[in-house]
């Protein structure tokens, strides 16, 4: 579902493919509801060895973050969010494609550009690809309400799956959109024609070996 | 007893600087954020400059790291020869980093290769990563002390060019590197070099490039010269905050060098992300310290 709230566009989840239909890549988004934390290991343990997700993510959000929690004092096995940025999208990009397919997740957060893989996930099965922006992990930990669950903790801190209830949490830059226009390519043309021009502005200038 | 206590002491300030720069960033970076988000006209990097300096400041309200990826912890000493702790340094280092781990709180990031799994505790074989010069006849001990991220520390790369390639050559390897893994580096990126004869002496310049000061210059003309092109021409890429567009692209860039083979030209590109997370101590033989990269760090034991 989505709903404007002054001057913000937030997804809440569920979050449907109509949803996303109109969002573009460029535009700023904001979740509200469930999130997970979903990263290397839990990526390879499903697209490659075949095991289920003991969470269910579908129409739901993932964050490629591995976060900083502490433990609730007093209680069992309750925790909080301490600091929780993205981490670099295009390490999952070998999985993305598939574990989109196997998990009907709806919206894939991280940093960074995704790849071809991500590109056409988004496009067959209507889920986009954001950015957080990155080092910002105390902006992000006060945007998490409480976690609810978590999963595979024998996997350490960063790696546990932390499925988190989020409130506008955000900025969301979208990088990937439904139609599968992929922001970080299309800048990548023109970051790598402006870098043509300043090697060869620079070359002249550093025959130091002569 | 006394010089128990007093490796105590030394472990303890370690702890304290090292939870001191997850949190707050060095006066350097600070500035050179303020300077470049300044320039900013367009909505988006705007935007994300805003987010930033709002991260940093509840990072300090709230004492917590500012970014989850506290890193590995890596130390690069210049130990004088007659520093009263350095038979200790080495194990007080390790320490001092488990001690961080908890009291910061810092994220569990070293993982066991081969056996691969999380110490849970930030140390293990080899980690923190400690390097060593030591300096004859003197009696104190510098200590540069860098959160190696995950995210600014993939881009790194090494490779012996073929001196037919020249610095031209040395341009294409810094350049591509930025367009290809620097724009997801998390940018204004600090961007350090190294030149030498082979991979590791290459890199480990590179590593020692990112520890200088935002703005200061190679002593060689040569490279200071080509410190300032390689730093106009990657801004001319206009990589932007976060890689996602923008008028700038890095905080600068550090060239450190040694000399070669004359068969052979070693580079390196190490990256530094915006929230560069290092710091710098000198601690004399009495212990008392000075810092010179954070004015808002005070040790009280």
């Amino acid at each position: 579902m989505i709903e404007i709230r002054g001057d913000k566009k937030v997804l809440i989840t569920p979050v449907s493919a109509e949803d996303l239909a109109d969002i573009k890549i460029g535009d700023i988004v904001w979740l509200d509801g469930d999130l997970m934390t979903c990263r290397d290991v839990a990526h390879r343990r499903l697209v490659e060895y075949g095991r289920e997700l003991p969470y269910d993510i579908k129409d739901k959000a993932i964050f490629h973050a591995g976060p900083i929690v502490r433990k609730i004092e007093g209680t069992e096995d309750d925790y909080e969010m301490v600091s929780i940025g993205p981490t670099t999208s295009m390490r999952m990009e070998k999985f993305e494609y598939e574990f989109t397919k196997l998990t009907g997740v709806r919206v894939i957060v991280g940093k960074g550009g995704m790849g071809p893989n991500t590109e056409r996930a988004c496009k067959e099965f209507g889920a986009i690809h954001c950015v957080f922006p990155a080092g910002c992990a105390v902006v992000a930990a006060t945007e998490v309400e409480y976690i609810a669950e978590h999963h595979w903790d024998e996997l350490g801190m960063p790696e546990t799956l932390w499925c988190s209830k989020v409130k506008e949490f955000g900025p969301l830059i979208v990088s990937i959109d439904t139609q599968g226009r992929n922001l970080f390519e299309e800048n990548k043309v023109i970051f790598n024609e402006k870098k043509e021009a300043a090697k060869r502005a620079i070359y002249p200038e550093v025959k130091f070996i002569k | 007893m006394t010089n128990e206590k007093n490796v105590k002491l030394l472990t303890d300030m370690v702890a304290d600087f090292v939870a001191h720069i997850g949190k707050k960033l060095p006066d350097d970076v600070i500035a050179k954020l303020e300077d470049l988000g300044s320039q900013e006209t367009e909505a988006l990097p705007k935007a994300l400059y805003e987010t930033m300096t709002k991260n940093q400041t509840l990072a300090v309200e709230l004492n917590r790291p500012s970014c989850q990826d506290t890193g590995v912890i890596q130390f690069w000493l210049k130990c004088g020869t007659n520093f009263p702790y350095i038979n200790e340094l080495e194990a007080l280092l390790k320490e001092a980093v488990v001690q961080a781990t908890f009291a910061a709180p810092l994220r569990h990031n070293s993982v066991e290769t081969f056996d691969e799994y999380n110490t849970k505790k930030n140390v293990g074989k080899g980690t923190p990563t400690v390097w060593w010069d030591i300096v004859p006849n003197s009696d104190q001990c510098e200590i540069y002390a860098y959160m190696a991220g995950g995210g600014c520390t993939l881009p790194g790369k090494a490779m012996v060019l073929m001196p037919g390639a020249g610095y031209e050559g040395v341009t294409d390897f810094v350049l591509d590197q930025m367009t290809s893994y620097g724009l997801n580096a998390c940018p204004p990126l600090l961007v350090g070099v190294g030149v030498g004869t082979s991979v590791e002496t290459a890199a480990l310049n590179s590593k020692k490039a990112l520890m200088r000061q935002i703005g200061s210059h190679n002593e060689n003309a040569n490279a200071a010269k080509m410190e300032k092109l390689l730093e106009d021409g990657i801004n001319a890429i206009g990589l932007g905050p976060q890689g996602m567009g923008g008028k700038y692209s890095v905080m600068g860039v550090n060239i450190e060098n040694t000399a070669r083979h004359p068969s052979a030209i070693g580079v390196a590109v190490n990256v530094g992300c915006w929230s560069h997370r290092r710091g710098h101590i000198i601690v004399n033989a009495d212990l008392t310290v000075t810092c010179d990269t954070h004015s808002t760090w005070k040790f009280n034991a």
